[in-house]
């Protein structure tokens, strides 16, 4: 069964001048057909501006859908009854982790959560043992926010949304305003809570060097999903992938301009072993066949 | 003409039980028109050296010279100092306050108090200089985008005509397209305007492309001042430190380590194409 | 600088203060308080301040963290002063030209002094042994008879919890952007009044801007965690009353009556 599922999610947003007569429509959204399986770790890719932050609003229920439909484990998010039962399922990390704790305490705020769902006390504080061990806080349970490094701040937030049991966890770019030490705290604990917890994620962010591991990875502009596929199958594209403002990593963009200077590299190398082992190929071969570039036929051996 | 850092040192706090010595003896120089990348990690002190170099932060002891000048001494006009040594903070965007985007930026001008005329023209250049369009200049800063928004804050401190410019992660937040339009108009100013520009950034990929000289800060120490190539030859290091080289310096070395003979000083994507071809195509090896 | 403001932050510690049932210290700060103004000579003060120094020892906040919450103040406490030294009149002790003071006024000036001190550091120990969301369960449990007359009382204890979280990130805002107007040639500190109210715009308009989309921020991700208000909620440090709870009563009602008891020394 699918963890979301949307078709034609269309969203506007209608700006007003004074006297409350539409001044322009943007859509924010343009038909996004989308599917994302339970379990997956699904990475959507996108410049400032093309809609992926008012996607992942959608799927908490934040916003509602101008057109179109969106089910959150088979629930419609239009469907009010179910706004508690979505939040609950799908819980959602945002940029700013100053601005999303609420207490003073780090465990009272992983305590939040469970509280608002109305679980008894002595469930509350079991579980917010368990999700503070998950994301490798709970030496810092009794410790106040406001001390802790971004990085932190962010696992404490997962915490928070990993006690109340969602089976999605959806990530609006937590990296945006870490430093590389905190990025990688915070992706390692978001791989470790899929692989373990079986928690469906949805990654949104403009690091390249973050998505490399997902299961799939969806490329936004202009509110539509303009590329769809594995992470190679998107790195292979380097143009494409650059015309909508974003970026490769530095290998995967090195492998392509090699190519492209002759050399016979496979496309969407995404790290560096894979590049050494590629290149290495390339000169076992030229070293025994005397395979020089500018001989062009023949098949191209790391491509066999 | 350049600034001269003299045994420094700042304990933040001194005191109170949150004393903290945040800068410890910390010598360097930055000679006119270089263009330096300062990296470090959160915390390692960078944010605050930078404050000094303008004056906002003093010293607990040590010197700041300026052309020459003490900026301690009691005559130094430190008002003046910030025009020379342009700050522009992190996510400079939030400081924001005027009703459009011209005004804003002439608000550093207005400070300095110039004739009218001028800090119009000021304003336009320096909007100009980050690429603001002109329909763009009359409307509110508050309506633009992330990127024009950073472009403008950064106008406004360019519009003081600094002869030092410092950039605390310019590009933070940004994506990819922003953040390298950002990085190469900050390159042409230093090219065209022959201005010193110090570029603190986490990203060594960013750093390594643009900057000639790189100061590496570790707990409030000077770790590394040497070119690029010299600081990223020790990688190793850096991680300890908690940094990384660029992902091709890695690309390199792991060539390197299967036999392949290649130049393992690139920083670059350019210089380990070049690196990599000269190899492959059985050039001259140079280790 | 700015950011030394301590007023109304939690100091983590292990003490039976900091154990202490929050609607305890809630009543006892404000019977404190009560007291203050009725002690009506010397020794209520001193016993007062011996008191509070008492219990600041066994909260194990250290006194030079709590002082420093007075420095916020000063300002208020010094116009308290000079108000109540130079407006009282009485029999007058010294004069000269316009400026006269009177045994009375002096009086007046130092007791106003010491109870606005002692009020001061008795209620931000309440804040510096209470965490926030203790405050808020605190409040809501002693102010909940309210509820049947439609005072939205959990609502209220849970702005004011976020209030005071969000102290110290503001404060340091208020740093960062007061240093980068600073570094755009801003001049805060000559000029007259009317030129300094006005260099406050370039801090104050970020600042707010700031604080609206922090507020819009808190505001989603609260939404996002299931919050909708008191209802159906439970708690996760539920209020019980303790024997300690009981000592502390006992030992309220004794400082209140030794109270009550100084003003006939």
């Amino acid at each position: 069964m699918s963890m979301l599922k949307s078709d034609n999610l269309t969203f506007e947003y209608i700006r007003r001048d004074e006297e409350g007569n539409v001044e322009s429509i943007t859509k924010a959204l343009d038909g996004v057909c989308l599917e994302i399986k339970k379990g997956d770790f699904v990475a959507i890719l996108g410049h400032n501006g093309s809609g992926k932050s008012t996607l992942a609003k959608h799927i908490n229920a934040i916003l509602m859908p101008t057109e179109g439909t969106l089910y959150v484990d088979g629930m419609d998010t239009r469907d009010e009854k179910h706004l508690w039962d979505i939040r609950q399922t799908a819980g959602m990390v945002f940029q700013n982790p100053d601005n999303q704790i609420i207490a003073t305490v780090v465990e009272e705020d992983v305590g939040f959560g469970p509280e608002n769902l109305g679980v008894p006390t002595q469930e509350i504080w079991e579980r917010v043992e368990e999700s503070l061990k998950a994301v490798g806080m709970y030496e810092y349970r009794k410790h106040s926010p406001n001390k802790l490094s971004g990085g932190q701040k962010q696992r404490v937030a997962i915490a928070g949304i990993m006690a109340m049991k969602p089976q999605c966890i959806v990530l609006d770019e937590p990296t945006a305003m870490l430093d590389p030490n905190g990025r990688r705290e915070v992706i390692r604990t978001v791989r470790e809570l899929n692989r373990r917890e079986k928690v469906t994620v949805l990654l949104i962010t403009h690091y390249m060097e973050e998505v490399i591991h997902a299961d799939k990875v969806i490329v936004m502009d202009d509110g539509k999903i303009v590329m769809q596929g594995t992470p190679r199958e998107i790195f292979s594209q380097v143009e494409k992938l650059k015309s909508y403002r974003m970026d490769v990593p530095q290998v995967t963009e090195l492998a392509h301009e090699l190519k492209k200077a002759g050399m016979p590299l496979p496309d969407g190398i995404l790290s560096v072993e894979e590049f050494a082992q590629a290149v290495e190929k390339c000169h076992a071969h030229t070293v025994s066949t005397d395979f020089r570039p500018h001989k062009k036929e023949g098949a191209h051996p790391c491509l066999s | 003409m350049s600034i001269i850092i003299d045994k420094l040192n700042y304990i933040y706090s001194p005191g109170t039980a949150y004393e903290k010595q945040a800068l410890t003896n910390i010598s360097l120089v930055i000679n006119d028109g270089e263009f330096i990348g300062l990296i470090g990690h959160t915390g390692s002190g960078k944010s605050t050296l930078i404050q000094h170099l303008n004056g906002l932060v003093k010293a607990t002891s040590g010197g700041v010279y300026y052309n020459g000048a003490d900026i301690y001494d009691e005559d130094y006009n430190l008002k003046e100092l910030r025009t020379k040594v342009g700050l522009v903070f992190q996510y400079p965007e939030h400081q924001l306050f005027e009703t459009t985007v011209l005004k804003d930026v002439q608000f550093g001008p207005k400070n300095l108090g110039l004739s009218p005329i001028e800090i119009d023209l000021r304003a336009y250049e320096a909007l100009k200089q980050v690429g603001i369009p002109d329909d763009l200049i009359d409307a509110s800063p508050f309506e633009l985008s992330g990127g024009q928004k950073r472009r403008v804050a950064i106008a406004g401190v360019l519009a003081m005509k600094p002869e030092v410019l410092i950039l605390d992660e310019p590009t933070a937040g940004l994506d990819p397209r922003g953040r390298d339009e950002i990085l190469d108009q900050i390159a042409k100013i230093h090219e065209e305007q022959h201005i010193t520009v110090i570029l603190v950034s986490h990203s060594m990929e960013d750093v390594a492309k643009y900057v000639g000289r790189i100061i590496v800060m570790e707990r409030g120490q000077v770790a590394y001042n040497d070119t690029p190539k010299n600081v990223f030859a020790h990688y190793k290091d850096l991680e300890r430190i908690g940094l990384a080289a660029p992902q091709v310096t890695y690309a390199m070395h792991a060539l390197k380590e299967r036999g392949i003979p290649v130049r393992t000083d690139a920083t670059t994507v350019e210089e380990a194409k070049v690196a990599v071809l000269a190899a492959w195509k059985g050039g001259i090896y140079d280790t | 600088m700015i950011r030394d403001i301590t007023i109304g932050q939690y100091y983590p510690a292990n003490s039976v203060l900091h154990r202490l049932d929050p609607r305890v210290k809630i009543s006892g700060t404000l019977l404190y308080i009560i007291s203050l103004f009725l002690v009506n000579n010397l020794w209520g003060y001193l016993i007062a301040a011996l008191v509070l120094s008492a219990v600041i020892r066994a909260s194990k906040v250290p006194f030079g963290y709590i002082v420093k919450g007075l420095k916020a103040v000063i300002i208020l406490l010094l116009f308290t002063v000079c108000f109540n030294l130079f407006l009282t009149s009485g029999t007058p002790l010294f004069e000269w030209k316009f400026i006269r003071i009177t045994k009375e006024g002096l009086y007046l000036a130092f007791s106003m002094a010491v109870r606005l001190t002692l009020l001061i550091l008795g209620s931000s120990l309440m804040t510096f042994t209470t965490t926030p969301n203790e405050l808020t369960d605190g409040m809501e449990s002693l102010l909940s008879p309210l509820k049947k007359i439609h005072v939205p009382v959990h609502e209220v204890a849970m702005m004011m919890s976020i209030a005071l979280r969000f102290i110290p990130i503001l404060l340091e805002e208020t740093d960062k952007i007061m240093k980068a107007q600073q570094a755009r040639g801003a001049d805060f500190e000559t000029g007259g009044i009317i030129k300094r109210a006005k260099a406050m715009i370039p801090i104050l308009v970020p600042l707010f801007i700031s604080a609206f989309r922090r507020a819009g921020d808190l505001a989603m991700a609260m939404e996002a965690r299931c919050y909708h208000g008191g209802q159906g909620r439970t708690k996760m440090k539920p209020l019980h009353y303790h024997k300690r709870d009981g000592i502390a009563w006992i030992l309220m009602a004794a400082f209140v009556a030794v109270i009550v008891a100084s003003r006939k020394f």
